[in-house]
């Protein structure tokens, strides 16, 4: 039996707008199991995003954590709500037990510091070094790790120095500086050419080996899911649709959604003969459409699904879906 | 038959300047030649910086050339002045990536597609029905008529842009990255209208992307590009079922695949380095620093010719030519 590291549980969280509260999820639940790579998948303004911030509170206004529970296995067994925990309980825990890599590396580092410091600064907050000093210091042998060439000289660079498959490796390294428990990359790969995306998958494999660490994945890409993760979490609208490890997402698909995403993608090693694509727009989450989120977009719709909000139902060992067809 | 294109030897280099002075230059296209037959797409691959968007506003002339041949429909290109320039513009085409800057915000749609149909003064008997017909032949209806780009999904926009290219009837079309901001259900959209348009009007399409998958899907022929030259060229089918050039091969091998099966059995290479900078290219092959199969006095020093290796399949590479 798997154990969870993190159990998130009914998570809603709501933007208060000018233009109305847009509901950017909602009930949203899944378990991320330890030492597994799980994928959080989905198109624009699904709401992954959302979702990954608020596992650590790090949700700004006009954004707020309406409703719901994270719960943390910490490492001696006993659990916390992370969402009860204070301004400065979180703060002990992200960026050290739980840490972020976001998507644009141009963006995450401070253009100011060198990029020895910014490392070495995140190791300084969480008391792993006594001085930034030694945390310079031991920087070194983390863009080693991160396999930066020449890391004795590189440490001293500034950000604009660095190319972006570079700096995204520096951010990595800030990711990985006090030996994170969960890992959690926010499209690490999206802003990258893909022969640089290749490195840097293959870089986050191998630490989370090294580590021992588990990685939550969020991407838009289905190939980069294919070929890194263990389990898929398929959101829509929002709405967490579909669950199960890779093979049972791509070989046995249940949500139409999901089937049809996947019908959608172009694959460049299989024969194509025509792409299907998903008529309609995803919907507006000011008034998401009521009963099934996916519904005025589904062949299969029917009746109930306009009235009637889909649970997530286990249909196979491990493999959920939120469908009335099921 | 005659290509709609042909593109022989061009070159774009731009300068790098400091201090009034120009101290380098930057090679975005450095010698590149293919053609693109009537109602055929040429795919053009490549990683940032290969100079693929270069060469398509090049061939149009948005840029003007630094050197080289570019035939439209036996019409030197390169020459052309005045009334035979306008006519150039109006029967080659081109479709943006970014839906959200190639628009103009403060015009409804309808007057979006008529701007250019007034400024090639094509006659139209009822302008609001043409239009209507165009929307409709890309998927939008009349309702959204007098609406304003703010009002439409990205999706939707790249659709406006394409009643307007519809509008002035082109011959060639340079598609440059046409669904890279698009999620990827709007994405099979907009290329399946793309192919249905061709279809239907006979469109000659330069297809320039960094997506191999979408490259695959679309084109009949491609060219792979690296720091601004061709290394590959051949029929797509080809490419993919048979790689050749080692750049090609580390392309394919990089390119995530959405099946857990396949990407098990994938033979994977070691991909290394980045794409080095166009201002100082390495010598000879620009490819031999990042290669596994370079060889030394030869790769560094000469560069490669582009060579037929089996039918309609060039490569650029020491391997398949004859130093």
């Amino acid at each position: 039996m798997p154990e969870p590291i993190v159990e998130i549980k009914n998570l809603s969280v709501y933007f208060y707008t000018y233009a109305g509260v847009v509901k950017a999820i909602e009930d949203v639940s899944f378990d991320i199991y330890r030492g597994e790579t799980l994928a959080l998948v989905g198109e624009t303004g699904c709401g992954k995003s959302v979702t990954s911030r608020a596992i650590t509170k790090l949700i700004e206004s006009p954004g707020k954590i309406v409703n719901g529970q994270v719960i943390y296995h910490r490492d001696d067994g006993s659990t916390v709500d992370l969402l009860k925990l204070s301004d400065e309980g979180i703060r002990e825990i992200r960026g050290n037990e739980i840490a972020y890599i976001f998507q644009d590396p141009h963006s995450s580092l401070d253009p100011l510091y060198t990029v020895g410091y910014q490392i070495g600064e995140a190791m300084e907050v969480h008391g792993k070094v006594r001085n930034i000093k030694e945390g310079i210091a031991k920087a070194v042998n983390i863009l080693r790790e991160v396999l930066i060439p020449d890391p004795e000289n590189r440490v001293k660079n500034y950000p604009h120095e660095l190319s972006g498959g570079m700096k995204q490796r520096v951010v990595i390294g800030i990711g990985v500086a006090n030996n994170p428990r969960l890992l959690i990359a926010d499209e690490p790969t999206t802003a990258l050419d893909v022969t640089v995306q290749a490195q840097i998958l293959e870089l986050l494999n191998e630490l989370k080996r090294k580590y021992n660490a588990t990685v939550l994945l969020i991407t838009h890409n289905l190939g980069v899911v294919a070929e890194t993760a263990q389990r898929v979490v398929v959101m829509y609208a929002g709405k967490v649709v579909e669950i199960g490890t890779v093979d049972q997402i791509f070989h046995n698909p249940l949500h139409p959604y999901t089937t049809a995403l996947l019908r959608a993608v172009p694959n460049p090693l299989g024969k194509i003969e025509k792409l299907e694509s998903i008529p309609g727009t995803v919907p507006n989450l000011i008034t998401p459409p009521k009963g099934c989120r996916f519904h005025p977009r589904c062949p299969f719709a029917e009746e109930r699904c306009r009235k009637e909000v889909p649970k997530l139902k286990e249909i196979e060992p491990g493999h959920f879906v939120a469908c009335h067809r099921y | 038959m005659e290509p709609v294109l042909k593109v022989e030897g061009l070159k774009k280099y731009f300068p790098v300047r400091s201090l009034m002075r120009t101290v380098a230059w930057v090679k975005a296209v450095d010698g590149v030649s293919f053609e693109i037959m009537p109602g055929e797409t040429f795919g053009l691959v490549g990683e940032s910086g290969c100079g693929k968007t270069t060469t398509g506003r090049t061939i149009l002339r948005l840029i003007e050339p630094t050197e080289g041949k570019i035939t439209f429909k036996g019409r030197d290109v390169t020459q052309l002045k005045g009334k035979d320039l306008l006519w150039f513009r109006r029967h080659a085409q081109i479709m943006f990536q970014d839906p959200y800057s190639s628009l103009d915000p403060r015009q409804t749609v309808f007057n979006i597609i008529m701007e250019p149909v007034k400024f090639h003064g094509i006659e139209v008997d009822d302008p609001e029905e043409f239009v209507i017909k165009l929307l409709e032949s890309v998927g939008l209806n009349e309702m959204h008529l007098y609406r304003y780009p703010h009002e439409f999904s990205g999706g939707q926009r790249q659709r406006i842009a394409l009643a307007k290219i519809l509008a002035l009837q082109p011959d060639f079309v340079v598609l440059d990255e046409p669904t890279s901001a698009l999620d990827v259900s709007v994405q099979a959209n907009i290329l399946n209208t793309l192919k249905e348009l061709q279809r239907k009007h006979g469109f000659s399409y330069l297809f320039i992307s960094h997506d191999l998958g979408v490259v695959k899907y679309m084109s009949h022929r491609m060219g792979v590009m690296y720091l601004g030259k061709l290394v590959e060229v051949g029929p797509a089918e080809k490419i993919f079922e048979n790689p050749l050039h080692p750049y090609t091969q580390m392309l394919l091998s990089a390119i995530p695949i959405p099946d857990p099966e396949l990407a098990r059995q994938k033979k994977r290479m070691e991909v290394k380095g980045e794409p080095p900078s166009p201002i100082n290219p390495p010598e000879g092959c620009h490819f031999h620093p990042r290669c596994p199969l370079a060889k030394a006095g030869l790769c560094d020093k000469k560069e490669p010719p582009l060579v037929e290796v089996e039918k309609d399949h060039y490569v650029a590479c020491w391997l398949y030519a004859k130093a």
